[in-house]
């Protein structure tokens, strides 16, 4: 149970390092960046309470959750440094 | 005590270690350092899935997480290089209002997590979960999840990473490629490129029974993509012109085909008959894997392959064959 709350604990604390980050920064790639960490830190409490210990089998739904989440992120990311991408081109004609 | 007290020695360390790299990868000022420190902390974080005891997220965690994201934000900083900074400052104010807002944030996600843990424990889906596996068609309980109890999730997905994609292709052309790299990378590439398509495969295959599955097979065929194209293949290994498109839309294809076939023969929307349930997932994983890949490495490529028309580019030749 420790070792649950611990991990859930990490995950709050990257969850804000993150949310911070994205509002203090103020470019583009920092945020993105800052906004992935913040992801982390949410699929870290998820897995984290998926965890019941050595004993019992862990619980699949969140893993599923997480697993979903991870290429949604990657998929938004993509789609936020393309526009970025294309703002920048729209700055320099 | 002591005992226990040692078995926790290794979770502090990687706890301390995750939030010290995130801490430095968000307050680095030189942002190369900062993506660098980040593919880094996505690796740790794949250690961490795997001492909690989820391999299916380590696996996914190292190729998408640290590699597809890192290698996708290192390549956009290439565009960033020679752009214009716009520094803002920001004010102390808002700086104070930013942490009392993180400090609110904290105490509701310590309520819920307290809730969750101690006041109230829930039901868990676990047993459920389970309990109902032989009945799922596969062995791995995570592919269960997301291919059998939660297909609809899988397949809204698929979806977004569609959307995703068609959004990057509709805003920008895509980068220029590489120049053909030397005897030494390209060497490293004929062994390197085969060997992840057969661990893909590999990954494919396993994720009926095993840690494994669609996503990280995808992640794994893009590294793939990604290594071709950095070696100087322009097309990154991906094929041209239709075919590309219909790969793009294999897995939500292949998913609705499922879906309405079911339906057809009288079951609920994507209740797969139990006897065929292992055969149509991974028929249905085959196709999102070929999808999932695609999107990523278009994703890498960063627009619109080149022969691609716009809607403007359509919209001109018309003007101009008028």
């Amino acid at each position: 149970m420790t070792q649950v709350l611990l991990y859930a604990l990490t995950g709050a604390v990257l969850f804000m390092l993150g949310v911070r980050a994205a509002l203090l920064r103020d470019t583009v790639l920092p945020r993105l960046l800052a906004l992935n960490v913040s992801g982390a830190g949410v699929f870290l409490i998820f897995v984290s309470l998926a965890y019941r210990g050595d004993s019992l089998p862990t619980d699949p739904v969140p893993h599923a959750l997480v697993l979903t989440g991870l290429v949604v992120a990657v998929s938004a990311t993509a789609l936020a440094l393309a526009l970025n991408r294309r703002l920048r081109e729209m700055d320099n004609e | 005590m002591m005992s226990q007290s040692l078995t926790m020695l290794p979770d502090l360390v990687l706890a301390a270690m995750l939030i010290g790299l995130a801490w430095a990868a968000l307050s680095s000022d030189d942002l190369r350092r900062g993506v660098v420190l980040f593919i880094a902390f996505g690796l740790l974080l794949a250690i961490v899935w795997a001492r909690l005891h989820a391999p299916d997220l380590a696996l996914a965690e190292a190729a998408i997480g640290a590699g597809l994201s890192g290698a996708l934000l290192l390549v956009a900083l290439r565009d960033e290089a020679g752009g214009k900074e716009t520094a803002g400052r920001v004010s102390q104010v808002s700086r104070w209002m930013v942490d009392l807002f993180a400090l609110i944030m904290a105490c509701l996600i310590g309520w819920v997590l307290w809730l969750t843990m101690y006041a109230e424990p829930a039901e868990r889906l676990a047993q459920l979960a389970n309990s109902m596996l032989e009945h799922s068609g596969v062995s791995n309980p995570v592919t269960a999840v997301l291919l059998n109890y939660r297909a609809y999730d899988t397949l809204l997905e698929l979806v977004v990473v569609l959307t995703a994609v068609l959004g990057v292709l509709v805003v920008g052309r895509e980068r220029r490629g590489y120049r053909q790299a030397g005897p030494v990378f390209c060497g490293l590439v004929h062994w390197l490129v085969p060997l992840l398509i057969v661990t893909a495969g590999y990954l494919l295959w396993v994720g009926a029974h095993a840690p494994g599955g669609a996503f990280q097979a995808g992640a794994t065929l893009a590294a793939a993509g990604i290594v071709l194209r950095l070696a100087g293949n322009d097309a990154a290994g991906l094929l041209d012109g239709m075919l590309l498109r219909w790969s793009l839309v294999a897995g939500i294809g292949l998913f609705l085909l499922v879906g309405l076939g079911v339906t057809i023969n009288g079951g609920l929307f994507l209740q797969y008959p139990e006897a065929w349930s292992g055969s149509l997932i991974l028929v249905i994983e085959s196709a999102a894997t070929a999808s999932i890949a695609a999107a990523l490495v278009l994703a890498y490529r960063g627009g619109r392959p080149d022969g691609w028309l716009s809607v403007a580019d359509y919209d001109n030749n018309r003007e101009v064959s008028r």
